[in-house]
């Protein structure tokens, strides 16, 4: 179960989308999710799935791994299509006693399934094709005219940076402690909710104070590696806008100028 | 209580592009009341197979068998496999939650729905197991204790689930030479003691020379070597191949014999090297 | 180096003290500073780094002295360290990226740092993951990485806090082998903490640490020959060196201070 979670995370490999610059990746996936969601009918669907399809395939990224990043949430996405379908009012189809299905009702909740797998997809290519570092550089820059209005610009990105960095190694450390308790006899899949909330304490003690040390431990580290936050400090990459974004933003534009010149939107 | 291991494989992301076999098609019998070995690199699946036994991974391919109980029969339940099948994880002070040592070791016998008092009756047993004062440190939080310490914590609660096996995985790792010896002086009398079946992880060749009757020797996925410790270690190159090496002793006789000495004996340590070279210096030797 | 006058210091809340630590290291020198666990070994690393700053005495680094705030990054830049847990201290997901953390932070200029980044991963033998994210090694591999993060920021000195407590054999020997080759190569002045007396044989100096007191200090012979007190202090000796010891009681003509088992086998094959 841990090990499917790939939100997130990186998949390293060489490719354009790869190369494009964060900042441009991050306003683009900006724009494509109003895109969904600004999306109304069938055929607006199709040029986005055209879209997306041609981006993971420019992505070398395997089709079962970004979909594999969709089965933890897959729970939401029946969740919402089963609200839609049997609580939007309209022309009823099929009626057994108070369950009602309409017309509308199944429209909406197809394209509400639909909406969230492609915004899950989109926002995990962001994430699958941009190094965290590149990922928060470019959250670093775009907020950085922020920062005279007292944002802390260069600490959020840090902070991001980190957590990041962390991320796999405490999913790998609670997947540890969770298998150490159940060979201890403890149980995190049965009983009343309040008795999984109560055998949770024997994960998440272990878990946090652990967290705690590492956190601990690394800023230690930090510091004895002269980190002193983010005044006078170079970095070894910096973000450049190359011509390949130039083309991606003209793609992008395209994409744009296409859902509204053909009525897809609204 | 005895294991029996038939053709067992685990394989990680079966289908995916990063599938990797941690343990290949391995098969191995342990009988009641056995002191193994299983040794081997990071990486060799020795983690991954103890797990299996646990009931914790599901083998792609094979069958393990306890006291002729099928393991992956769907119809045996897993919380019955652990309550025989105690496992101690690598560093496994990382797993210490509770206020006091008392209940912190009380936590596996209270999973098994154990009455108060004999829940007590195997928390000081399990303290007396691993050495530690049960009046002085059972109404202490276990993370004011040392680092050695600590680790006999958490083993004592495994212990207290009263396991009929038990594996430990690395349970020296991080350890300095005291804390290191006095553990294994202790699992080394549960099992001769409490005639408990140990199965003992480790990447140390030193380690286990004095301590365990057999050793397994693992080298990515595969069992390579099987038998009592004597014979294993007479396989000094393929053990130095696979980057496992032998105690520094033993590695000395095989540069003697090199050298023209004619020791036969394989020794463990270094009263058995002192031993044959004093009978060879000596010159009464037998050849 | 490093040089320490009659330092004290004590935690906060009393838990644990140093006493009267005298101590000196030579530019140059591998010196592995052994003691078991509590023994004090890790306070003083810290201390050596400014992390910690002594109660009473001096310390000084590159003749720095450590209490100077003025001088703390100057003292952190000359004497970097590297601490046990090879998880815990890598910053960044992508290698080449956590080399680059230091000299980041030095403000050096973005085509220097792209030298040192290559150059340093080349000399710990890391050259070929530059690419890799950094949750895909092993831990031998991280701690050279982090070895090379500390070389990039040019450091005299690198003080390393059990580099190898938390590592397999190979990952071990991988280490030791990177920091004796740092030692040689480059001239790094390298201040070793361990409770791994294997470690100790190819130093330059062993400093014995207990109960937060200097208590032994010598060559690596000097010391090991020392097999009773050694073992007395629950520390381990090389099996050559206790074999040596054992034949020399039986009569054996044998010197007590072999510590490597070619130096044995020389010695067994003359006796023959």
């Amino acid at each position: 179960m841990i090990r499917d979670i790939t939100v997130g995370q990186y998949y390293p490999s060489e490719s354009v989308i790869h190369d494009l610059d964060p900042r441009f990746k991050i306003i683009a996936s900006f724009i494509y999710m109003i895109s969904i969601f600004a999306v109304e009918n069938i055929i607006g669907y199709g040029v986005v799935t055209l879209f997306i399809a041609l981006l993971i395939k420019m992505s070398k990224i395997p089709v079962k791994y970004i979909l594999k990043g969709l089965k933890p949430i897959m729970l939401i996405i029946i969740f919402a299509f089963v609200i839609n379908v049997f609580f939007t009012p309209g022309k009823i189809i099929f009626q057994y006693k108070i369950v009602k299905i309409t017309d509308e009702g199944l429209y909406r909740g197809f394209f509400m399934a639909i909406r969230l797998v492609f915004l899950i997809i989109g926002t995990s290519l962001l994430t699958l094709t941009t190094s965290p570092l590149k990922l928060t550089d470019g959250i670093e820059k775009l907020l950085n005219p922020f920062k005279r209005i007292g944002l802390p610009a260069h600490e959020l990105a840090m902070m991001m940076t980190i957590s990041l960095r962390f991320i796999p190694t405490l999913l790998e450390e609670t997947d540890k402690i969770m298998k150490a308790q159940m060979a201890r006899g403890a149980d995190f899949e049965s009983g009343s909710i309040i008795s999984r909330a109560k055998g949770l304490i024997p994960l998440l003690v272990p878990l946090f104070i652990s967290a705690f040390q590492r956190a601990d431990d690394l800023a230690m580290a930090m510091e004895a590696r002269c980190y002193r936050g983010g005044d006078n400090r170079t970095q070894l990459k910096v973000l450049k806008y190359t011509k390949k974004d130039l083309i991606g933003s003209f793609v992008l534009i395209l994409y744009v100028a296409f859902l509204f010149a053909f009525k897809m939107v609204w | 209580m005895s294991i029996k291991i038939e053709n067992l494989s685990y394989i990680y992301d079966e289908g995916m592009p990063f599938e990797t076999i941690a343990v290949n098609n391995i098969s191995f019998d342990v009988e009641n009341g056995e002191f193994v070995g299983i040794i081997g690199h990071t990486g060799s699946g020795k983690s991954t197979l103890i797990q299996t036994i646990n009931g914790l991974y599901k083998p792609s391919k094979g069958k393990i068998f306890i006291n002729d109980i099928d393991l992956t029969d769907k119809k045996v339940k897993k919380s019955d496999i652990r309550k025989k099948v105690g496992l101690v994880f690598q560093y496994p002070e990382y797993q210490l939650f509770e206020e006091t040592v008392y209940k912190d070791i009380a936590f596996g016998p209270k999973n098994l729905n154990l009455k108060a008092d004999e829940i007590d009756i195997r928390v000081r047993e399990s303290m007396k197991l691993v050495g530690l004062d049960f009046e002085k440190l059972n109404q202490v939080s276990p993370f004011e204790l040392s680092g050695g310490q600590k680790r006999r914590v958490a083993i004592a609660g495994v212990l207290a689930m009263n396991p009929e096996v038990l594996i430990l995985d690395e349970p020296t790792a991080g350890l300095d030479p005291k804390a290191r010896d006095e553990i294994l002086k202790q699992i080394k009398l549960l099992n001769k003691k409490k005639k408990v079946t140990v199965l003992l992880i480790s990447h140390s060749m030193d380690e286990v020379a004095n301590l365990v009757d057999r050793l397994i020797v693992l080298d990515k996925g595969k069992k390579v070597l099987d038998g009592d410790v004597r014979s294993v270690f007479k396989e000094y190159e393929l053990l130095t191949d696979i980057g496992l090496g032998v105690p520094q002793v033993t590695e000395l006789i095989n540069k003697l014999n090199l050298r023209g000495y004619n020791i036969n004996e394989t020794v463990l340590n270094v009263e058995e090297a002192k031993n044959v070279i004093l009978k060879h210096l000596r010159g009464d030797s037998d050849d | 180096m490093i040089k320490t006058d009659k330092l004290n210091f004590e935690y906060e809340d009393g838990s644990f003290k140093l006493e009267n630590m005298d101590i000196k290291i030579k530019d140059g020198e591998f010196v592995v500073i052994i003691g078991h666990n509590g023994s004090g070994k890790s306070t003083l690393a810290k201390l050596f780094n400014g992390i910690y700053l002594p109660n009473s005495g001096k310390i000084y680094v590159n003749k720095m002295d450590t209490a100077d705030e003025d001088l703390i990054w100057e003292i952190r830049k000359s004497a970097g360290m590297i601490f046990q847990n090879p998880d815990n201290q890598i910053v960044a997901t992508i290698v080449e990226d956590d080399v680059a953390f230091g000299p980041e932070n030095l403000a050096i200029e973005r085509r220097e740092i792209r030298k040192r980044v290559d150059k340093s991963l080349k000399t710990v033998g890391m050259f070929d993951y530059i690419q890799k994210p950094t949750t895909s090694l092993s831990g031998g591999q991280k701690q050279r990485v982090a070895i090379a993060g500390i070389l990039a920021m040019h450091p005299k000195c690198i003080i390393l806090d059990e580099p190898t407590a938390m590592l397999d054999p190979v990952g071990r020997k991988d280490v030791m082998r990177t920091i004796h080759k740092l030692n040689k190569e480059e001239k790094i002045t390298i201040v070793h903490i361990t409770h791994f007396m294997d470690e100790a044989v190819d130093a330059d100096r062993i400093i014995v640490m207990d109960q937060g007191k200097k208590i032994m200090e010598g060559t690596p012979k000097e010391i090991f020959s020392r097999v009773k007190d050694v073992r007395n202090l629950g520390l381990d000796v090389p099996q050559v060196t206790l074999l040596a010891h054992m034949l020399k009681e039986e009569g054996i003509n044998i010197d007590d201070d072999i510590i490597k088992i070619d130096e044995m086998v020389e010695k067994l094959c003359q006796l023959k």
